[in-house]
């Protein structure tokens, strides 16, 4: 008899109160028969999303949806680690708030993992399956340049590094957690190649991710050299 | 392993070959000291192919913007008619 899995869904929010209502509508309506859970960390958004995450426990149920708010931004890595604390699942998928990973790839992931007993399970972009809706040439570029960059060097062992859309098996996620310590989405790279180094079994589902945020460009000159520190310290300590 | 020491190890044994070509003589002389300046110029100019490749073949999903599209409307109308607070946004 197959035993029955649990499933912990981490999400971190900052300023997201009409995102997350949306986002726990289409995970309930893609996940409906699995054993699951919605842990919501807020970093103290001012905007109401606590506000709205009560009314969807009063929707939905305390039991399917835990807010563990915190009093102010600190952190993704942190947040994650936030999330872990509560989570009663033997799987744990961390995802974004802002609709850009939809709660219909879930099942995919959940199906990818019983059918090769992987230890995560990481949603990839850059797979003719998957893609992005919503960058402009000079997005891609850097993406692509990125991307060249930490193969050609980090030899990392998945397409998509920076991805955050991710299934871990729970004990695997403490474990690469404890040894992470970057931040932004480095943590994400950082994640992904210590598990690699540590010879964990990874596999890649294709996803497609809409970038929501038009017209604010998160990749600046800044952006670039964390980047490149980031690629540079990768490389020296895993 | 550090992998540092892993593409160190690769460059040493890349390093081994070169100064093996340079003692053998089957390769002259002039043209096996600018080995590695090929070999520089060779990943550059693979390394940049790949990104052109990348960027042409990108994938792209313009679709799944339309598809989100729905899939909020959807949602806004459930949660609305169960009396959640949708608005301005």
């Amino acid at each position: 008899m197959e035993k029955n899995n649990k499933y912990s869904i981490i999400i971190p929010t900052y300023n997201e109160r009409l995102n997350i209502g949306l986002l726990v509508y289409l995970i309930f309506k893609h996940l409906r028969e699995l054993d699951f859970e919605v842990i919501i960390v807020d970093d103290g958004s001012p905007d109401g999303t606590q506000d709205m995450v009560k009314q969807l426990q009063q929707l939905y149920g305390e039991e399917r949806i835990l807010l563990r708010a915190r009093p102010s931004k600190l952190g993704l890595g942190t947040a994650y680690c936030h999330g872990l604390k509560h989570a009663s699942g033997d799987f744990v998928i961390i995802m974004d708030a802002d609709l850009s990973h939809h709660p219909k790839y879930l099942p995919s992931f959940i199906r990818k993992q019983k059918e090769t007993g992987a230890n995560i399970v990481t949603g990839t972009r850059y797979v003719k399956s998957g893609g992005v809706h919503g960058w402009n040439l000079m997005r891609k570029l850097t993406s692509r340049g990125a991307n060249v960059l930490a193969q050609t060097f980090l030899w990392p062992g998945v397409s998509d590094l920076t991805g955050s859309f991710r299934l871990y098996k729970k004990s695997v996620l403490e474990d690469v957690i404890n040894s992470v310590v970057s931040k932004g989405y480095v943590f994400q790279m950082e994640m992904i190649v210590r598990a690699s180094r540590k010879g964990y079994h990874i596999e890649e589902v294709p996803i497609t991710f809409v970038d929501r945020v038009y017209g604010t460009s998160k990749l600046g000159g800044s952006e670039i050299v964390e980047y490149l520190k980031g690629l540079i310290y990768l490389l020296f300590t895993t | 392993m550090k992998h540092i020491l892993k593409i160190l190890g690769l460059l040493v044994a890349i390093s081994a070959v070169w100064i093996g070509l340079l003692e053998a003589s089957i390769v002259p002389s002039s043209q096996a000291w600018l080995l590695p300046v090929y070999l520089i110029v060779s990943l550059g100019c693979y390394g940049l192919l790949m990104v052109g490749i990348g960027l042409m073949f990108f994938p792209t999903c313009p679709q799944e913007a339309q598809m989100l599209h729905k899939d909020i409307a959807e949602a806004k109308e459930f949660l609305k008619k169960k009396g959640l607070d949708v608005g301005l946004d």
